[in-house]
């Protein structure tokens, strides 16, 4: 797995094939230990999770990624524009106040692919993070936050509009 | 009916235009005057150096993501690339130092200048072409690519600093800017708007998913990273890429009305400060 | 080639402020060039910022993070002078990284 991070594979469909059976292997794994999909792997290895990015719907994204639902919380803030001033670079900043949190994903229903961001959130660091994401249109912007094997969401509405000066 | 109103409306054109040569005077710093008094009274809430943010400056929602983006501006690169580019020599060893009062260095706020000796309106974008063929090297593409990173760069180095655009009592000077300024209020393309249509009259209000900022300090922070192209841009990328979009067909980015355009509506920006470069949507 | 990435780190006390921006197009895939024909999807898939041999925070990307990824988040355990790295690798396989340092 760490060889993911080393020299770059010539053929990109030998290494989607790698991961993909990876992934596999991590959701069934959760289903048996009800853990987190990644304890299977050692920690020092970021898999990109293929699966997870490919889903066109929330609930899918969600069940590759964490194999669950998300229940809404105040305790995660989302600061996302009311409306966007240009749908290629909407700003959004995710913090969650709960404690345990080790990982926060950032969802977005109405692009091709629902799942835009996942960030993993070691001991020692805290639970926010801030990026700027591209939405294709008027969308519920959902963060969810994982702690203690639950996991915790916020969602917003953001509308995006053509712009104006049209070009 | 119509034959009569129109006889009546050419009258009163024609009474205006025999009234303005009557007048025969050009008058930037009137026009100076009443322009910023314009928007100050549109826009009361607004310090008067803000008006340099364009929408930001009249949209809460807007300014929020603005200030998020300026967190870490994705000019970034383009200014450290324009810094290198800048004081790389040209292949005979002089640099655009060389060219430029103070070696290049914090004169933004001065450009466009009227040049006495070709008659002619100089950008910065066209001093710095005419400082490359000076030098045996050829042209920069006006709109995107190097010429805006050195833009770019020079712009930083007079960040603060307040325009001080000179239009001189020579006549070809005052007539560049008269040119300017008809070119700023003439309707034009399918659409048949005039610049003044959307950043006067529709100054702070929504074009579809856009505020338009108000006219007032509108160049001062070029050159722009606009999300819309992903990567940055000069005035004359601005100007051509405006036209197109009201259906009007884009000059040449060097034209001579484009020239006397930017010495116009950089000159009623007088006294606001270099905001450049900057982002916008 | 120049570095694509650009981080300003600042600690306040022990709690270590990061911001990136890395210089990349994030191509989506769905967007057409001035042909009409699909430019390609690249894009970066992770990013790991690292700190006294320790990975601080890692980033797992799709193609909608905006052109010119922006990141930031805080962790805490630093100082003021201390190392930090930030590497990233993309659809295509090319990478970059950075050796900072926290101010």
């Amino acid at each position: 797995m760490s060889e993911q991070m080393a020299a770059p594979r010539p053929v990109n469909a030998e290494r989607r094939l790698i991961l993909k059976s990876l992934t596999v292997v991590g959701i069934t794994s959760f289903g048996l230990t009800g853990g987190s999909a990644w304890s299977a792997f050692a920690d020092d290895a970021p898999t990109w999770p293929h699966d997870a990015f490919k889903q066109k719907s929330l609930d899918a994204a969600l069940k590759a990624l964490y194999g669950k639902g998300f229940e809404p919380s105040d305790k995660v803030a989302l600061d996302v524009p009311e409306i966007a001033e240009n749908g290629a670079v909407v700003p959004v900043a995710v913090t969650a106040s709960l404690p345990g949190v080790t990982s926060v994903a950032i969802l977005i229903p109405a692009n091709p692919f629902t799942l835009a961001a996942y960030y993993k959130v070691p001991v020692g660091t805290d639970a926010s993070v801030s990026c700027r994401l591209k939405m294709a249109k008027t969308s519920t912007v959902i963060a969810v936050a994982e702690a203690g094997g639950k996991l915790y969401g916020a969602s917003k509405d953001v509308k995006v509009t053509l712009g104006g000066c049209g070009g | 009916m119509i034959r009569k109103l129109l006889a009546a409306f050419a009258v009163l054109c024609a009474g205006a235009i025999v009234s303005a040569h009557a007048a025969d005077k050009i008058d930037p710093a009137a026009d100076l005057k009443a322009f910023q008094a314009y928007f100050k009274q549109q826009f009361p809430a607004v310090p008067l150096d803000d008006f340099v943010n364009g929408p930001y400056a009249v949209n809460k929602g807007m300014r929020a993501q603005w200030e998020s983006i300026m967190q870490f501006p994705p000019y970034d690169f383009a200014l450290d690339a324009g810094k290198t580019l800048f004081n790389t020599p040209f292949k005979n060893g002089k640099t655009y130092a060389s060219c430029f009062p103070h070696k290049g260095v914090g004169i933004r706020q001065d450009y466009p200048q009227f040049d006495a000796k070709t008659g002619e309106v100089v950008t910065l974008e066209l001093a710095i072409n005419r400082c490359r063929a000076a030098n045996g090297e050829a042209s920069l593409n006006y709109e995107t690519g190097p010429m805006d990173s050195i833009v770019a760069y020079m712009a930083e180095t007079s960040r603060g600093k307040r325009f001080d655009i000179k239009v001189p009592k020579d006549p070809r000077a005052l007539a560049a800017y008269q040119n300017g300024k008809q070119y700023f209020y003439s309707r034009r393309g399918q659409l048949n708007f005039s610049c003044a249509s959307c950043h006067v009259t529709a100054a702070g209000k929504r074009m579809r998913g856009d505020i338009l900022a108000p006219a007032l300090g509108i160049l001062a922070s070029f050159p722009i990273y606009r999300s819309d192209w992903g990567s940055m841009g000069t005035v004359p990328r601005r100007f051509t890429s405006c036209n197109s979009q009201v259906r009007a067909v884009a000059l040449k980015p060097d034209d001579k009305a484009y020239r006397d355009l930017e010495y116009f509506l950089t000159y009623m920006g007088n006294g606001l400060p270099v905001a450049g470069p900057g982002t916008r949507p | 080639m120049a570095n694509t990435i650009r981080v300003r780190a600042v600690a306040n006390g022990d709690s270590i402020e990061v911001q990136s921006l890395i210089q990349h197009p994030m191509d989506s895939g769905f967007v057409k060039d001035k042909k009409g024909n699909l430019i390609p999807p690249h894009y970066i898939e992770v990013v790991t910022f690292e700190h006294a041999g320790k990975v601080v925070f890692s980033a797992f990307w799709g193609p909608a993070v905006s052109k010119d990824p922006y990141l930031k988040f805080t962790f805490k355990g630093g100082k003021k002078g201390d190392p930090l790295k930030i590497s990233w690798i993309d659809n295509e396989g090319q990478k970059d990284s950075l050796d900072g340092k926290i101010l």
